[in-house]
C-alpha cells in the first residue's frame, strides 16, 4: 500500500485558516488502511480542528466525506458537489489524490493533511516498512524477493558495503541490512549464483529519471 | 602534467615491493596550506597517498584539487572517489580531468552514508555503485570507451584500487565481493584497519584459496590507536570496524601518555605480521588526522628506504 502519514495539527490549522467552509476529504483505499486518511481519521481531525479554531474564537464550518479513492475520476465525482459548496478542501489522500482533486476543481484551493511516505508493509501494529521505491523494472527474481534499490542505504547492486555488522545497516541500528536479508535468502534457495558476478549499472529512466512517467495500456482503451 | 609516466605505486607493486601507502584527508576549508603540510609530512616515507573524497560524508576540499597539490610536491597521489555525490557523467567527466591533470591512481568506493557527515539533510547519488565504478574505469581505460561506448579520443590510464573488508558482514560473502570486484577491475586492494588478525588472515586465506591475490594487491590497512578512548569510541561508532577487547585492554593497560606509543607498537607488529603473509603486497596507513606519525611508523617499521620512483 501507499504509507501516508497526518501532517501535525498545527501545520494543517495554518494551512486552512484563512478559510470559513471547510472540506476534509477521506480516501478509502491505502490511506484508510495504514490510518492516516480513511473515514475515521476524517472525523478525528475534523473534530480536533474545530475545537483548535473555537479556542482562538474562529468560526470554521468543517464539512467531512471520504470517498473510495481520490485517483480515479469515477469516485472524485461523487465529492463534486461537496467540493464546490467549501471554500477549500483538504484532502487526507496521498500526493495522487490531491493532485488528482486538483486538476479537476480549478476554483477549489485543494490542501494536502498527509505526508505521502512510501510504498510499504505493515510490519506489525502500529509499524510500516518501505519495501517498494517503483522504479519500474522489478529486480526481485535476482535479489531473492529482498530489494536492495529499496532496502538498501546505498542502493548498491552487487552486495553489502563495509557498514553492515550483526545484520543490520550501517545507517540505522534498527534496520535490517538488506544484503544480509538478500544473501541468507539466496542460500536458503540454493540461488547464491544470482549474486557471485557482476551486476551491470541500472538504466533508471524507467524510475522515473527519464521524467514523469506514464503508462498507456492500449488494450483497456474502450 | 607527466601523463606518460606510469604509476610509481603500481611499478612498485609489479616489481615484487612490499608498498607503502598512507592518506591524506583534505582540509575543510580552501587552505592549500594544510595539503602541502600534510603532503611534507608523507614525502620520501610513502609511494602513493590516498586523498579521501568527503569522507565521513562531512565536506571538504575536493579529492582531485588536493591530489593536483600533492603531486606539484613531487608525491604520487591515489584519487579517492566515491559514487555517493556523483552520477556516472560526473565521474567519468572527473576522471578525465584527474587523468588529463596527471593523476594515475584511484580508489573506487561507494561512500559513507551522507547520514554520517555534516549535513545529513543532502541528497545521495548513488547512481552507479564501486562495483561499476570500477567497471567504468577498466572499459574507459583498456577499450578507450565511455559508459555509452563512445571511443574517447584519449583513454584515462590509471591503476585502479578498491577497497576491502575482512571485518564486515556477511563473512562468507566478503571473499565474493573480492573476487567481484576483482572481476569489475580492481588491481589493487585496500583493506579496512586490521586490528583482528585471526579474521584478516582467515579472509586472507579464502581469497589465496580463490586465486584472488595473484590477481590484485592486497594493502593492509593500518591505523595508530591515540588511546583506549580512542579505540573503544571506534568500536562501537565506526561502521565496519572490529577492534578486539585485546586491543582496548592492551592500551588501558600501560599509562595514558603511553597509550599513543602503545598504539603505534600495536601497528608495527601488526606490519611485521603482515609482511610474513602470502598474498600481501603492503600496507595503508590511515592515520588519521595524525599524519605526523606515518614516517615513524615506516622508519620503525624497517620498511625505508622507499624504492626510487622512475
Amino acid at each position: 500500500m501507499i504509507v501516508a502519514e497526518q501532517k501535525p495539527l498545527a501545520e494543517i490549522k495554518a494551512s486552512v485558516a484563512q478559510y470559513e467552509k471547510l472540506l476534509i476529504l477521506g480516501c478509502g483505499t491505502c490511506v484508510k488502511t495504514c490510518f492516516a486518511g480513511g473515514e475515521d481519521e476524517v472525523a478525528t481531525l475534523a473534530s480536533a480542528l474545530r475545537l483548535a479554531f473555537k479556542k482562538d474564537g474562529k468560526d470554521i464550518k468543517i464539512e467531512e466525506l471520504t470517498v473510495e479513492r481520490q485517483c480515479e475520476d469515477e469516485f472524485i465525482q461523487e465529492a463534486a458537489a461537496a467540493i464546490e459548496r467549501n471554500d477549500a478542501v483538504l484532502s487526507l489522500a496521498c500526493g495522487a489524490g490531491v493532485q488528482d482533486i486538483a486538476s479537476r476543481f480549478a476554483a477549489s484551493p485543494v490542501l494536502p493533511g498527509v505526508n505521502t511516505t512510501f510504498i510499504g508493509i505493515l510490519e506489525k501494529q502500529g509499524l510500516f516498512i518501505e519495501e517498494c521505491s517503483g522504479c519500474g523494472d522489478c529486480k526481485l527474481a535476482t535479489y531473492g524477493g529482498v530489494c536492495p534499490v529499496t532496502r538498501c542505504a546505498k542502493k548498491l547492486f552487487n552486495g553489502p558495503c563495509g557498514g553492515s555488522q550483526n545484520g543490520k545497516c550501517e545507517v540505522d541500528p534498527e534496520t535490517d541490512c538488506a544484503w544480509q536479508l538478500i544473501i541468507d535468502r539466496l542460500k536458503a534457495l540454493g540461488q547464491m549464483d544470482n549474486i557471485k558476478h557482476y551486476i551491470p549499472p541500472n538504466d533508471w529512466r524507467p524510475s522515473g529519471a527519464g521524467g514523469p512517467r506514464k503508462l498507456f495500456r492500449e488494450d483497456l482503451v474502450v | 602534467m607527466n601523463k606518460d609516466k606510469q604509476s610509481n605505486l603500481k611499478q612498485i607493486l609489479e616489481s615484487g615491493g612490499f608498498a607503502v601507502t598512507a592518506e591524506c584527508g583534505p582540509p575543510r576549508g580552501a587552505d592549500t596550506e594544510v595539503v602541502i603540510e600534510k603532503g611534507n609530512l608523507l614525502k620520501g616515507y610513502v609511494d602513493a597517498v590516498n586523498v579521501t573524497d568527503n569522507q565521513t560524508a562531512i565536506v571538504r576540499m575536493s579529492s582531485l584539487a588536493a591530489c593536483v597539490h600533492l603531486k606539484q610536491m613531487g608525491l604520487e597521489p591515489i584519487m579517492q572517489m566515491v559514487t555517493r555525490d556523483r552520477n556516472r557523467i560526473a565521474l567519468q567527466s572527473d576522471i578525465m580531468g584527474a587523468y588529463s591533470l596527471g593523476i594515475k591512481n584511484i580508489l573506487c568506493l561507494s561512500g559513507d552514508h551522507q547520514t554520517f557527515g555534516s549535513q545529513p539533510d543532502a541528497l545521495n547519488v548513488f547512481d552507479i555503485d564501486s562495483m561499476h565504478l570500477l567497471n567504468m574505469l577498466k572499459t574507459m581505460r583498456d577499450e578507450g570507451k565511455d559508459m555509452s561506448g563512445f571511443e574517447l579520443n584519449e583513454s584515462p590510464q590509471m591503476f585502479i584500487g578498491a577497497a576491502a573488508n575482512p571485518f564486515a558482514d556477511p563473512f562468507e560473502y566478503r571473499v565474493i565481493r573480492l573476487a567481484k570486484k576483482i572481476e569489475a577491475g580492481a588491481q589493487f586492494i585496500q583493506t579496512q584497519c586490521i586490528y583482528n588478525m585471526p579474521r584478516f588472515r582467515e579472509w586472507l586465506r579464502m581469497a589465496r584459496e580463490e586465486g584472488l591475490t595473484e590477481k590484485a594487491y592486497v594493502l593492509g590497512g593500518i591505523t595508530p590507536l591515540k588511546s583506549a578512548r580512542m579505540a573503544k569510541y571506534m568500536a562501537a561508532n565506526v561502521a565496519g570496524m572490529d577492534i578486539p577487547d585485546e586491543v582496548i585492554r592492551r592500551l588501558e593497560g600501560v599509562p595514558k601518555e603511553k597509550a599513543a606509543a602503545e598504539g603505534i607498537k600495536i601497528c608495527l607488529e601488526t606490519i611485521a605480521e603482515l609482511r610474513q603473509e602470502k598474498g600481501v603486497s603492503g600496507v595503508h596507513i590511515m592515520a588519521i588526522e595524525n599524519e605526523a606519525k606515518v614516517g615513524g611508523i615506516v622508519e620503525a617499521a624497517g620498511l625505508m628506504p622507499r624504492p626510487k620512483a622512475v
